[in-house]
């Protein structure tokens, strides 16, 4: 069906009920915000109705409150605890199927697909008498509503991980093959938003269908602009009225605004040499001190792709799963090697989580794998916060100090060092 | 616990003829985790297909003599002769697995460690002397080599399942040892400390109950006992900041896991910063709190 394509155009608070309306009506699952259990979460949403009007949050290490706002705003808080990789990398994943005794005339595992050239049914399928079924790829259409320019970045960088390169995560491509993206501008940092020194945000700049910037002066209206040809289509469904240069002046200056009043700031030039620099600074030492390795800032964090794969049987031995989960590095499992996990201590832990966040991800990927969201920092129960933790190494870098442990092997030998605590 | 369940095979379980030997044998501890076997009503008849139910008086009071190729051992020691059984048992084992906190840690009863045991057999009992009790509830592990320890109060079904399976198939089982945080986020729950200012005790609890407490906007009250890595001090320092005294963070530790090492010297810490004392579990305190335990899992 041919829709007017238009490319801009400012509309009613209550377009964003006709907004939920259209995708739903081109086949989207909607997945937006929403208040659950105190927090803004992401979930699939139905109608305008279930998205925060009037809630804002208050967010600081550790810390987390949902408060109102005093006005009838739609997106007037920053992001919560969940994030889009809940929806495109889910925590939990059946990867396989395999079942005894299967050869001919055998029936297919129920549910499944044997997957054609696949590797790891194959290997399975040579012995004959088992039968592999991969997971069948999902074929979900799903738009993501209020996705923020940080998100953006986030979504863009595990798509180089998981996507780009030699491998390609065939669940993922298949989960993000459909995606619609209507993004928001952010007017309203987060206590623990560091998003400007990432240079990831407040503007949402590429990589969406759709972008809205919500303006709230005594005329409550939002200015959408399209991205994407399809976004266009949308926006024409939209009915609003054309935009005016104030329209435009108006959303500017809001995101301008939230520009400078960051909650945070990273001094991000040169993180990569400086935390290279610094591996036995006496910094990891004090925050291990403090961290728990509970992993709840990889779990929040929406670049951290890790995760373990598991088989087990069932009890007769006739049928095997193999599942994908979350995983962190800071369990002990992440680093387990033959006989014993490389990175025993807290200490290792958590330098290994920010030297990868800040550090060794651009030589992995060619960018920093931190956006600035700040969910580490808020999410953390004992309010961990990595633009502090930065600051502390770089205030007494060990950079250019004769270095006190030179007489010793490099980094393998200093890992090896932890497992004897 | 990723020692040894690999490296060995047990019986191949698809012969049928030679079906490997199960038992599952009680010390001191309420049944639960038996009852956990038990319940697993869709399992059972496969599992009773696969292996020899020789031992298991909680189910059948036909027993058969050993030895036995896979044994469950619910409970601690808290007597001179469970002491001594104990040892048969794994002497009579080819693979011994202990399941829930008293087996791995003593379990409540454990909280006789702090007390003087004397003293309520003098309280409880008209004739003391008829009672042979040890003075302390210790863990298997305490007594005789253990192939692996299935931690929580009660154990999780899916998690006894999943170690029997391995058993069979002599494969690792796959029982994560983190934090009770992980599942509670891929579960994708709001944090009940970081949202609410409710004191959670998953960041230093083991996985294993799929966070079933901040699901229902409770605190975790750690009854899968410590994680891999539990760093009791910080987080106690973090449940004062919430608004707890010395006294609350000792107790907190010392309900199913009291003997557990890390739990254990977080009670012993506060106690040491004027909180719970050694004596401190006077019979009406006990009481209460074991009250608040039940209803913990009543609701589950
Ligand atoms: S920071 Fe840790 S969990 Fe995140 S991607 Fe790196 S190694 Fe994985
Ligand atoms: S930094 Fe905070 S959230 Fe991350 S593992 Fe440590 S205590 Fe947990
Ligand atoms: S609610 Fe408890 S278990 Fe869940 S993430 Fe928070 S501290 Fe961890
Ligand atoms: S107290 Fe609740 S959340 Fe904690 S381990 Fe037990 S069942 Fe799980």
């Amino acid at each position: 069906m041919a829709q007017p394509e238009v490319v801009e155009a400012v509309v009613r608070p209550a377009a964003l009920g006709t907004l939920v309306e259209v995708l739903r009506a081109r086949g989207y699952r909607v997945v937006g915000p929403t208040v659950r259990d105190g927090a803004i979460v992401y979930d699939e949403i139905a109608g305008a109705a279930q998205l925060p009007v009037g809630w804002t949050d208050v967010q600081q290490p550790g810390r987390y409150r949902l408060e109102r706002r005093g006005d009838a705003a739609l997106f007037g808080y920053a992001v919560g605890p969940h994030s889009w990789k809940q929806h495109l990398l889910p925590p939990r994943l059946r990867l396989l199927r395999i079942r005894r005794g299967g050869g001919e005339g055998s029936e297919a595992v129920e549910g499944s697909e044997a997957v054609e050239g696949s590797e790891a049914a194959e290997e399975f399928e040579a012995a004959e008498e088992f039968e592999a079924a991969e997971e069948p790829t999902p074929r979900t259409r799903v738009a993501f509503l209020g996705v923020r320019s940080c998100e953006l970045h986030a979504i863009a960088i595990q798509d180089r991980i998981l996507l780009g390169g030699g491998t390609r995560d065939r669940d993922y491509a298949a989960r993000r093959s459909d995606v619609f993206i209507a993004a928001v501008n952010c007017h309203e940092p987060g206590g623990t938003c560091f998003c400007v020194s990432m240079n990831t945000g407040p503007a949402v700049r590429e990589g969406y269908d759709l972008v809205l910037s919500e303006i709230l002066d005594a005329d409550h209206r939002l200015l959408v602009e399209a991205g994407t040809a399809r976004g266009a289509e949308v926006v024409g469904e939209l009915a609003g009225r054309a935009a005016e240069p104030a329209d435009r002046t108006a959303a500017r200056a809001a995101v301008d605004r939230a520009a400078d009043r960051m909650g945070r700031t990273v001094e991000a030039a040169d993180l990569r040499d400086l935390l290279a620099d610094n591996l036995e600074h006496p910094r990891w030492d004090e925050v291990a001190q403090r961290c728990l390795t509970c992993g709840n800032c990889t779990m929040v964090c929406p670049t951290c792709f890790c995760t373990s794969v598991e088989d087990v049987s069932d009890l007769r031995g006739g049928e095997a799963e193999r599942w994908r989960s979350w995983e962190s590095c800071f369990s002990l499992d992440h680093s387990y090697l033959h006989g014993g996990s490389i990175r025993a201590a807290g200490r290792s832990r958590y330098r290994q989580w920010l030297t990868h966040k800040f550090g060794t991800w651009h030589d992995q990927f060619g960018t920093s794998g931190c956006v600035g969201c700040g969910r580490c920092i808020t999410w953390c129960p004992v309010g961990i916060d990595v633009t502090e933790e930065l600051a502390a190494i770089r205030a007494n870098s060990l950079a250019g100090d004769p270095d006190p442990t030179s007489a010793q092997p490099r980094p393998p030998a200093r890992e090896a060092r932890d497992d004897a605590s | 616990m990723r020692t040894s369940a690999s490296t060995s095979p047990s019986a191949s379980p698809s012969t049928a003829a030679a079906r490997p030997r199960l038992a599952v044998w009680k010390f001191a501890s309420c049944d639960g985790c038996q009852l956990t076997l038990l319940n697993c009503e869709d399992e059972l008849l496969p599992l009773a297909a696969e292996v020899e139910i020789a031992y298991f008086l909680e189910a059948s009071s036909a027993t058969v003599a050993g030895p036995y190729d896979l044994s469950l051992v619910e409970g601690s020691v808290t007597t001179q002769a469970d002491a001594q059984r104990i040892g048969e048992i794994r002497a009579a084992s080819r693979r011994l697995v202990t399941i829930g906190a008293c087996a791995t840690a003593g379990g409540i009863q454990a909280l006789r460690n702090f007390a003087d045991v004397d003293g309520y057999l003098a309280a409880v009992y008209a004739t003391p002397a008829y009672v042979s009790t040890l003075s302390t509830s210790t863990p298997i592990s305490a007594h005789v080599r253990v192939d692996f320890e299935l931690q929580g109060c009660p154990i999780d079904s899916r998690q006894l399942l999943e170690v029997i399976s391995a058993f069979l198939a002599g494969r690792r089982p796959a029982i994560s040892s983190a934090s009770v945080c992980t599942e509670c986020k891929r579960r994708g729950t709001v944090c009940v400390m970081v949202a609410h200012g409710t004191p959670c005790l998953g960041p230093v609890t083991h996985a294993g109950c799929g966070a079933i407490c901040p699901a229902w906007h409770r605190g975790c009250y750690g009854c899968f006992g410590p994680m891999e890595s539990p760093n009791t001090p910080a987080l106690v320092r973090e449940l004062t900041v919430l608004g707890m005294d010395d006294r609350e963070t000792g107790r907190v530790f010392r309900t199913f896991n009291a003997a557990a090492p890390a739990f254990l010297a977080a009670s012993r810490d506060a106690a040491e910063g004027g909180g719970i004392h050694a004596e401190d579990t006077d019979a009406e305190d006990t009481d209460a709190e074991d009250t608040q335990a039940e209803d913990t899992h009543a609701e589950q």
